[in-house]
């Protein structure tokens, strides 16, 4: 297939679903005429028409109850929220209903629903449409949260989450969605709770996941010039997040860093520091460091963002720390 | 000699009195720490549950609330898995996990009590839409109280089935109380304004009279089938015991509360089918019948074994095919 967009790849997945299974619906804000703010549903109602592809109004919360409802009976929606700040609306379907259906009523049903949301800065669209709120997702027990770092990954764990039988929270990095790369002609599903060793390494292993994932990549490339050599691993997933391959990466590197986009504080990066320090700790020759945004709102003006958002430096130098 | 109408007031007159008999026993049991946790009674609404549900058949969905033992009973969820959900046991019908504010039954349509009011609501408007997508015939119900009036997602959801007039009744159980406040004081508009608001047909009809209820619901319930888009159905009721059990209800009128047996749906019935000169062994056959009934599943409630906590995180995820 060549080089394909991030957007192109979420929209061939859609496209797949709805092909293959009439139970796939596809709805959301300006997602079927507009064809999604990012342009990532284009075209999809003219194909698969006015039933199955739809435009909502706004009214986020009703969209993401009215999803579990769905999915209870019968259908498996995919459902956008246009920016991830806006789940804020939507969490009593989230948290109350998607993630609880299953365990509440003692395995009578699954809730087969994918909800796909952008996070992330970089667009100085200021602080209630750039924030990474996964880590509250990941935090409610019954929902899974994906987050790809590429077209062909997104692809793979689109189909794999619309598959899923359990909800999904899909996150996608608005900063990727125009980034190319590579995809084969006939890609499969990814195992989400499958971690992908982008880049092996022998001194510091790093775990991130999303956007994030091509910083540490292009660090890495700078620092193998000075004869540090990091294993970058791309969680796909931190709901589940694969412990097995952070915690052998770990045993060979010995040090660790957690890089993410959003707020380091009660993030994902404080579970995985948890964890590794509890299971890992002989294998540690250094403290846990994390990499990820102050404590503060994302703020709006684009010299204040780009200093907010982490980046090479940032993780460079935490480099440096677990190596001193 | 029995008329059909006599048999039809029979059937509903023995519904509701096992809704209400169950209720008593659960209140009993509650009273007596053989019910853990909060339950909320409908003592006094059935009329509503069974004449809505009259109209409905196995395949439609309904989606009920905190108040919801009469529409889970009246949905046919199976009386003794029910008592011992609600008692916290393992043979129950969530297995223990959900009690009074979560029983469920999806065999039978019934998607759910739910803890948060008004969240069913949303819930019934995504199953009218799996409904629609799926061209069926079901229709889907959402079961409310006019506390829930003032919740955003009710208006939301007005708005969006009437968009995609999808094939949902909402029901509103308007008892005059939203938990402790009386609705009069906490929401300004009335329930039929608000369906011409979004375009949606509404009937309002005495709760109590389960009848009327059921003749209405099948009216509009066949104009939804014929794909005749939602409608507001609004059943004025009375809440005769507390927002939760045990509730001292201080914050009620003593000459309001000494009057909502006036109302009692049940009384009612028993009256009319007095006038139809209903013979007195018929009456008396159906309250030993639910009597008994209640009974049983009591003892079946008191049998079961509590959950053990061993499997539980097996259910936090569907396992895998094939694990």
């Amino acid at each position: 297939m060549g080089e394909v967009r991030f957007g192109q790849a979420i929209n061939l997945a859609l496209d797949e679903s709805l092909e293959n299974d009439p139970s796939v619906v596809v709805f959301g804000e300006d997602i079927a005429r507009p064809g999604g703010p990012f342009g990532v549903t284009r075209g999809l109602q003219a194909k698969y028409g006015e039933l199955r592809v739809r435009d909502t109004p706004i009214s986020e919360a009703t969209l993401v109850s009215a999803a579990v409802g769905a999915a209870m009976s019968g259908l498996k929606p995919v459902v956008e929220i246009m920016f991830m700040d806006f789940i804020t609306l939507a969490m009593d379907g989230l948290v109350n209903q998607a993630a609880k259906a299953r365990f509440m009523f003692g395995g009578q049903c699954s809730v087969p629903m994918v909800l796909r949301t952008p996070h992330g800065g970089g667009l100085n669209a200021g602080p209630q449409h750039s924030q990474c709120l996964e880590a509250w997702c990941a935090h409610i027990p019954g929902l899974k949260v994906v987050v790809p770092s590429n077209p062909a990954d997104a692809y793979g764990l689109l189909k794999a989450a619309i598959a899923d039988p359990d909800p999904v929270i899909f996150v996608e990095n608005k900063a990727l969605y125009a980034a190319k790369g590579p995809m084969e002609d006939a890609p499969g599903p990814l195992e989400i709770g499958q971690a992908h060793i982008a880049r092996p390494g022998t001194d510091v292993t790093v775990v991130t996941y999303g956007a994030t994932v091509k910083t540490a990549l292009r660090s890495a490339g700078s620092l193998s010039e000075s004869g540090i050599e990091l294993e970058v691993i791309d969680l796909r997933s931190i709901q589940p997040w694969d412990e097995a391959t952070v915690l052998a990466s770990l045993s060979r590197t010995h040090r660790l860093i957690i890089l993410h986009e959003a707020v380091t504080a009660f993030g994902t990066g404080a579970e995985i520091a948890a964890r590794m320090a509890d299971v890992g700790f002989d294998e540690l020759d250094a403290p846990i460091v994390r990499v990820g945004a102050p404590f503060m709102p994302v703020p709006f003006a684009a010299s204040l963002e780009s200093q907010y958002l982490p980046d090479a430096d940032d993780l460079i130098a935490a480099v440096h720390k677990v190596l001193a | 000699m029995t008329s059909n109408s006599q048999k039809r007031l029979l059937g509903f007159y023995e519904r509701m009195l096992l809704v209400r008999e169950c209720e008593l026993k659960l209140s009993a049991l509650f009273a007596d720490g053989e019910v853990p946790g909060f339950i909320h009674l409908s003592v006094g609404q059935e009329a509503v549950a069974i004449g809505v549900m009259d109209a409905l058949n196995d395949s439609d969905t309904i989606a009920s609330n905190h108040r919801g033992h009469g529409h889970a009973i009246a949905k046919g969820v199976d009386l003794d898995s029910f008592f011992l959900e609600i008692m916290g046991k393992q043979e129950g019908i969530c297995g223990g996990r959900g009690g009074s504010m979560h029983v469920a039954d999806m065999s039978v349509g019934m998607l759910g009590a739910n803890g948060i009011v008004g969240a069913g609501i949303p819930l019934a408007v995504g199953s009218a839409l799996a409904h629609q997508v799926h061209n069926m015939q079901n229709i889907a119900v959402a079961f409310f109280g006019d506390g829930a009036l003032a919740e955003g997602v009710l208006h939301e959801s007005f708005n969006l089935a009437s968009l995609w007039k999808l094939p949902i009744l909402f029901v509103c159980e308007n008892n005059g109380w939203s938990e402790f406040s009386p609705t009069s004081m906490q929401f300004v508009a009335e329930v039929r304004d608000l369906a011409t608001a979004f375009k949606m047909p509404s009937r309002q009809v005495d709760g109590n009279d389960v009848s009327a209820v059921a003749d209405v619901t099948a009216e509009i319930v066949s104009t939804i089938r014929s794909n005749g888009g939602p409608q507001v159905l609004e059943c004025t009721t009375r809440r005769v015991h507390g927002h939760y059990e045990g509730d001292p209800q201080q914050y009620r009128d003593a000459d309001e509360l000494a009057s909502v047996s006036d109302y009692d749906p049940i009384v009612l019935c028993e009256e009319v089918l007095q006038k139809m000169k209903t013979a007195g062994r018929d009456i008396a056959a159906i309250r030993t019948r639910v009597a008994d009934r209640v009974s049983a599943a009591t003892d079946a409630g008191r049998a079961g074994t509590l959950p053990s906590f061993g499997h539980l995180l097996a259910d936090v995820y569907t396992p895998a095919r094939g694990a």
